[in-house]
């Protein structure tokens, strides 16, 4: 695919100039030089207040620089009127939108804005745009509800919606999954994918979810604390080390072989697991969680091979003297806690 | 579940139920037109009203004259005033997404009461109240034009200031302590005041929509049609501010233009009703909830004329009470709007529960 520049920056600089009793400037992030491509997500990552809400205001023109400039298709965005600018970018952002006596096909079509006459009115290649971005983001089922009867899930979808129906060549969001579950959570990542590669459009995201992240994005743009920016394929930041370097503060561990994070510090002996993959996969989560280290390669005194037969899951636990069968995880945890136990009493 | 499926009605059909809903409001704007010539101290039967009307001849040559005269200019003033802060107040609405702004929040007609009270007040010190009282046609341009200048100084300081401020939150609060600053100033100046000074302005405070006869009419619904074109040309902007000034700027709105536009025009409204008509409450708040209830839209393009036709309608039924038919006491009109307003505000809101849904 031939790489298609719509946004970049060059040495951008973003924060809050000096006003009122802001003595000098707040600068945010400084020397940005990113790109986003066409048919390209892009999730934008840093820990709270690196940030990302402001980078992402800037770019759709909500902010203006500090320093620096915004291209636009190759044109600085300064050059651009509020209405060009909202024919090439269109974002959802985090301001809650509870309106009552408003329906959502009324929300979507005000997205059309940018091309409607001074009242607004739609033509029917509005009407034809509109539609198509109903369902493109599944939410024809609730077209006609009151936008305050929306769930969060169904809000958020909406006003991606309107931004389709802005038919602009890349999309802003500010968290979008902020406030939803797992499941809604996956749903609208999924459908900012299928869009981007389908319709073609540059998508950036901020996210919090970092392990989402790491799987939806081509590409990672990250913020560290100190306002530098790092761009590049999701496993490329991981795998040079930037990934960690830019949650270093939020002391938590991030594990390369994985790539997710560790929620316990590990404390106690290293355990050698083996086996079949899934059975592995998921004895290997039960064991860190009790705060075992697992270790893939022989040579420690507690093993566990974890095997499927004939239907069921099996754990093989075989320490210096002794050999057990578990049929399930929480039985294998508690003979290997009783195991150290009577380790700890002989000690 | 069933309510909420009951409530979603397919775009086509609330497109049609809306136009229906209007010519309904519009129908209404008409009886009530007719049932304010119709009331008053004299009832005047429907048949006779209908050929003065048509230009017909009468025998009653009292009737004719108190229809053109009297009751045809009140009426319309009825009809301009109450469309006129309604709309007003939808904008202000919108603008603060606050549900409780009206058109007198940015402190525009606090500002025709200080002009107001300045020509009482002081000009009466000097040429004793009696002289403007005298010159009745003469005085009441002069108390117009009071009114006039001091809700266009506020609206050139508040112009001025939301160029400066860019937040609508702190424009709203300075907007309420202008009007702060000058009925303080009023309360002073009825403080070294004689007694009549203070019961003339008193009775200007009252409102009145019988002062303004049709000579001078054409002035106020210029006025009135100049800000209500300006709020219709606003409704694709306010549309966009419903969903806060991030997201209208983000589709294309110009905010900074149109929040000028918008505090232009709703001075315009409700300055010069104010100027013409005294300060009249509660309208402007009330109508625009009204209007949402009953059209089911936050959509400015429908809501604006739904807004003027209901604003007008409730102001002829005010009139109506105020006039108290049959007997020859007329209320307060600024009374009334009140009274008979709030109980129905009251109502729509506990049976529709969605009056603060409609902001953030």
């Amino acid at each position: 695919m031939i790489k298609q520049t719509i946004i970049s920056t060059h040495d951008l600089e973003i924060g809050f100039p000096t006003r009122g009793a802001r003595k000098s400037k707040k600068v945010v992030a400084s020397e940005i030089n990113v790109a986003l491509q066409k048919g390209q997500v892009v999730c934008l990552l840093g820990p709270n207040g690196s940030g990302k809400s402001t980078l992402i205001r800037t770019l759709s023109g909500l902010h203006s620089p500090l320093k620096g400039s915004i291209f636009l298709s190759g044109k600085n965005l300064s050059q651009f009127s509020i209405r060009q600018t909202a024919r090439k970018i269109s974002t959802v952002l985090t301001d809650r939108v509870t309106i009552g006596n408003l329906s959502v096909y009324e929300l979507v079509s005000f997205g059309r804005s940018p091309y409607t006459g001074w009242f607004g009115s739609l033509t029917p290649k509005d009407n034809e745009i509109i539609e198509w971005a109903i369902e493109s983001t599944g939410i024809k089922p609730f077209i006609d509800r009151d936008v305050m009867h929306l769930s969060d899930g169904e809000r958020q979808k909406v006003m991606i919606a309107r931004a389709l129906a802005q038919d602009t060549s890349s999309i802003l969001l500010d968290e979008p999954t902020a406030h939803l579950d797992l499941p809604n959570r996956v749903e609208i990542i999924r459908l900012l994918r299928k869009l981007a590669h389908e319709t073609k459009k540059g998508i950036l995201l901020s996210t919090h979810e970092l392990d989402l992240a790491l799987k939806a994005a081509d590409n990672l743009w990250l913020i560290n604390m100190e306002g530098e920016v790092f761009t590049g394929t999701p496993e490329d930041l991981v795998l040079d080390g930037t990934f960690e370097s830019v949650f270093e503060q939020d002391s938590f561990d991030f594990d390369r072989t994985t790539g997710s994070f560790t929620l316990h510090q590990p404390t106690k002996e290293i355990i050698y697991l083996f086996g079949d993959e899934v059975a592995v996969f998921w004895t290997r989560r039960a064991l860190e969680r009790e705060g075992y280290r697992v270790s893939q390669s022989n040579g420690t005194s507690l093993q566990i091979e974890a095997v499927h037969r004939n239907g069921r899951f099996e754990w093989t636990l075989v320490n210096d003297h002794e050999e057990f069968i578990c049929t399930s995880v929480g039985a294998l945890i508690s003979r290997v806690q009783k195991i150290r136990q009577s380790v700890d009493m002989e000690g | 579940m069933n309510e909420r499926s009951q409530k979603q009605i397919s775009s086509e059909k609330k497109i049609g139920i809306r136009s229906l809903y209007l010519g309904l409001l519009l129908g209404g704007l008409l009886v009530f037109f007719l049932l304010n010539l119709m009331l008053g101290s004299v009832d005047i039967p429907f048949k006779e009203i209908i050929t003065i009307l048509s230009g017909g001849k009468t025998n009653h040559f009292a009737w004719q004259k108190i229809i053109i005269n009297i009751r045809i200019p009140r009426a319309l003033t009825a009809i301009l005033a109450g469309s006129a802060l309604s709309v007003g107040g939808l904008q202000m609405q919108t603008f603060f997404r606050n549900p409780l702004a009206g058109p007198s929040v940015l402190g525009i007609t606090s500002g025709a009461s200080l002009g107001v009270a300045i020509v009482m007040l002081a000009a009466g010190t000097i040429t004793s109240i009696f002289a403007i009282q005298q010159l009745s046609a003469l005085g009441s341009w002069i108390i117009i034009g009071a009114a006039s200048l001091g809700s266009a100084a506020v609206l050139l300081l508040i112009l001025l200031i939301s160029l400066k401020v860019r937040d609508n939150v702190t424009l709203l609060i300075i907007g309420l302590m202008i009007g702060n600053i000058t009925i303080a100033m009023v309360s002073i100046w009825q403080y070294f005041s004689q007694p009549e000074q203070i019961r003339d302005y008193l009775i200007w405070t009252f409102g009145s929509l019988g002062g303004v006869p049709l000579n001078r009419l054409w002035i106020l619904a210029i006025v009135v049609l100049v800000g209500g074109i300006i709020a219709i040309g606003m409704s694709k902007s306010l549309n966009g501010l419903l969903l806060g000034e991030n997201y209208a700027r983000s589709m294309g709105i110009s905010v900074s233009s149109s929040r000028i536009w918008i505090i232009v025009s709703t001075s315009l409204l409700a300055g010069s009703v104010t100027a013409f008509c005294g300060p009249i409450g509660f309208v402007g708040i009330a109508v625009p909830h009204l209007t949402r209830s009953l059209l089911g839209t936050n959509d400015h393009r429908v809501l604006i004329p739904g807004t003027f036709l209901m604003g007008a309608i409730l102001m002829l039924a005010c009139d109506i009470v105020a006039q108290v038919p049959g007997s020859s006491t007329t209320l307060p009109i600024s009374a009334i709007t009140s009274l008979v307003g709030s109980p129905v505000v009251i109502w729509v809101i506990i049976k529709r529960k969605n009056l603060q849904a409609s902001f953030s």
